[in-house]
């Protein structure tokens, strides 16, 4: 009789491959994309009142206050029932990026703040114009600061990104998921799957550490 | 008394202090001066056996510091500290700062404890402070806060570790104005000091400490105004200068 | 936009929803409570380097900061079915919730106690204070003040994170939402309902935390 299980092969590598790859592309693509926008939204916190202040980050709360999966499934129902429905990997990669986003800009927020205004008040004083102490002055250093929490949400992004095989996007998580309930393995193959994550994070990881010491120093 | 006799203290490889003896009568101030690394610090340490010794023996009233069966914590309390870096409390106002240690190390009642603690800070300037948590204090306030810290415990001896040298200039005055006060009181004191004309004022003796030993030591007028070694009066034409 | 919104469904569902809700803030209670406790040990003997618990709260802390939260849930209820074990969606996604907040706190109780300057254990000591003293009175009252902060987000992660209970047919909230949402396909509806049950409890948690410590932290550090 035929076993309705078969187990893992080689064959299943491309399949695997295709599921790391995925993941490694909508993990870059949020990074990215939320880096951007999360600068953009960080300047402008730093450089705005209270109010403006209060609106932008009441806006950005919610996507921190509601868990990524359900803003995922929310997201692609209503582009869905909208009649507009998406491909898993762009509204994925919508939501992560906005996610990313809401993270990425307070991490650039305190380190605009963090540039003294002392030391804004001396590039002024110095001749350099607005937009000038903020290419030359703001950015180069805030950037600096800004490496290690910036790594860390960025790690972070790449764990999350397993959710959104939730909407059906192939990652690497949803891969498994798949051969799991073909091959019943499951150890041998979520323990690749967290192999394959820790050997991405980790290394970054101690790579963000040791700036942050040499930082310190 | 405190007697020191014959101290020997390494870190590693390299050894700070290098048989010292010393003899504090009760009532007697005495003065450490010396450049940094000279171990004068390290001493204030073993005496109160936050480091341990290497050999000699220092004896507080007659109680060996470093003797396996010599209760240190209780020993503590017969020796007040202040040191460098203020180390107030952050967590605590001014008053518990000062009422802490006498309601749980000597078991007072919260009232007594309390009224320790509103006399010691009223004794150092501090009256008007209760209630203000020290990080909101100047470094000489918070440096007086940690000498009523201290005195609230009732010890027998007070050593104080460089007090003034993390102090803003205009703030060291205060500070030492506080130490002439416990002088008129007759506390017995170890100062480990950069403030050399205070150390003239206020020492019975004086020691000169160089690269763990003691150099000469004598009277102020012996030490500070006929230093007879060559490293002293080097010393003393630097700082004095 | 054609279509139609229908809440009544939702609002007959709201007792099950709220249980849901309930059973969300249980598994991240008790996740976090556990996870303290745990914490601790592997701080304390990573700090102390006490051989051989130092190697496994190394492993634990680098496994748990270094792998997807669904990962972990999926060990728990997939992984360990190797070794005969079977966890119930609930046990499996404590559990996960647990080896990542031990994980995590035990960094964080770690540096918040580096945080701490040596200078105040030997101030406290030299008042008289024992060994138990100084840190009961002196350092752990300082360290929490430290961690406080981040020990909350670590409760707000486990909120959240929960939800992924949903993947594993775990009646908290997420999939609670998800099995009712099925009975009548209004997905919408149901997961709108459950976004905003969300962020109540979330900001509720962090009002009141932020309440408490300013009971709490009088002074500054």
């Amino acid at each position: 009789m035929g076993s309705l299980f078969t187990p893992l092969s080689w064959n299943d590598s491309g399949l695997i491959l295709a599921g790391i790859w995925n993941t490694i592309v909508i993990s870059v693509v949020a990074i990215v994309i939320g880096t951007i926008l999360g600068l953009i939204i960080g300047f402008i916190r730093s450089e705005s009142n209270k109010t403006v202040n209060l609106i932008l980050s009441s806006l950005l709360d919610i996507l921190r206050s509601v868990p990524l999966i359900i803003q995922l499934i929310l997201f692609s129902t209503f582009v869905g029932a909208w009649g507009y429905p998406l491909e898993p990997f762009v509204a994925g990669s919508i939501i992560l990026s906005l996610y990313t986003m809401a993270f990425m800009s307070e991490v650039f927020r305190s380190a605009f703040e963090s540039v003294h205004s002392s030391m804004l008040t001396a590039s002024r004083s110095l001749g350099l114009s607005y937009w000038q102490t903020v290419f030359y002055i703001r950015l180069p250093i805030g950037i600096r600061t800004v490496f290690p929490s910036w790594l860390g949400v960025a790690l972070s992004v790449i764990k999350d990104s397993a959710l959104v095989s939730v909407i059906g996007y192939m990652e690497l998580l949803r891969t498994s998921d798949q051969l799991i309930s073909r091959t019943q393995q499951p150890l041998e193959i979520l323990l690749g799957v967290g192999l394959f994550y820790f050997l991405i994070s980790y290394p970054l990881s101690l790579y963000g550490k040791h700036v942050e010491r040499k930082m310190a120093l | 008394m405190i007697n020191i006799q014959n101290v020997h203290k390494s870190f590693g490889d390299l050894e700070v202090l290098k048989g010292i003896n010393l003899e504090v009568k009760k009532g007697e101030v005495l003065s450490i001066i010396g450049g940094s690394g000279s171990g004068k610090s390290t001493l204030l340490y073993c005496i109160n056996a936050i480091e341990k010794i290497n050999a000699g023996k220092i004896t507080v009233d007659d109680i060996d510091v470093h003797d396996k069966a010599t209760n240190q914590d209780k020993l503590r309390q017969k020796l007040g500290m202040v040191f460098q870096q203020w180390n107030s409390f952050p967590h605590l106002t001014v008053l518990e700062n000062v009422a802490l240690a006498p309601r749980i190390v000597k078991k007072m009642s919260k009232d007594e404890a309390i009224e320790i603690g509103e006399k010691e800070l009223t004794h150092v300037g501090l009256g008007d402070k209760f209630d203000v948590y020290p990080t909101k204090m100047s470094g000489g306030q918070q440096q007086r806060l940690a000498i009523a810290r201290a005195l609230a415990m009732r010890p027998d001896y007070m050593l104080f570790d460089e007090i003034t040298s993390a102090l803003d200039p205009e703030l060291v005055g205060e500070v030492l104005d506080t130490l002439r006060v416990l002088r008129e009181d007759g506390m017995t004191m170890i100062c480990v000091t950069h403030e050399i004309a205070f150390a003239r004022e206020v020492s019975d003796n004086i020691a000169f400490f160089h690269e763990g030993i003691i150099e000469e030591m004598g009277s102020p007028d012996q030490v500070i105004s006929n230093p007879q070694k060559e490293t002293t009066q080097k010393f003393l034409s630097k700082v004095l200068s | 936009m054609d279509y139609q919104f229908h809440w009544n469904t939702v609002f007959q569902k709201m007792p099950e929803m709220l249980e849901g809700a309930f059973v969300t803030l249980h598994v991240s209670i008790l996740s976090m409570l556990i996870g303290i406790v745990i914490a601790v040990f592997l701080a304390i003997v990573k700090m102390n380097q006490i051989k051989p618990f130092s190697y496994i709260s190394s492993v634990w802390i680098e496994i748990s900061r270094n792998t997807p939260a669904l990962f972990q849930i999926y060990m728990a209820y997939f992984g360990l079915g190797a070794f005969g074990i079977h966890l119930s969606p609930y046990v499996a996604v404590l559990s996960a919730l647990i080896f990542v907040n031990a994980g995590y706190l035990a960094e964080t109780f770690r540096g918040g106690f580096q945080s701490i300057p040596k200078t105040q254990y030997s101030a406290s000591k030299s008042l008289g204070m024992t060994n138990f003293q100084s840190y009961w009175y002196i350092i752990l009252p300082q360290m929490f003040r430290r961690i406080y902060h981040p020990m909350t987000n670590q409760f707000v992660w486990s909120i959240l994170m929960s939800s992924l209970g949903i993947l594993v047919g775990m009646s908290e909230l997420s999939g609670e939402t998800q099995r009712l949402q099925s009975l009548s396909f209004r997905t919408l509806e149901f997961f709108m309902v459950a976004a905003v049950m969300y962020y109540i409890i979330t900001k509720f948690v962090l009002i009141s935390a932020s309440l408490i410590s300013r009971r709490l932290f009088k002074g500054e550090i």
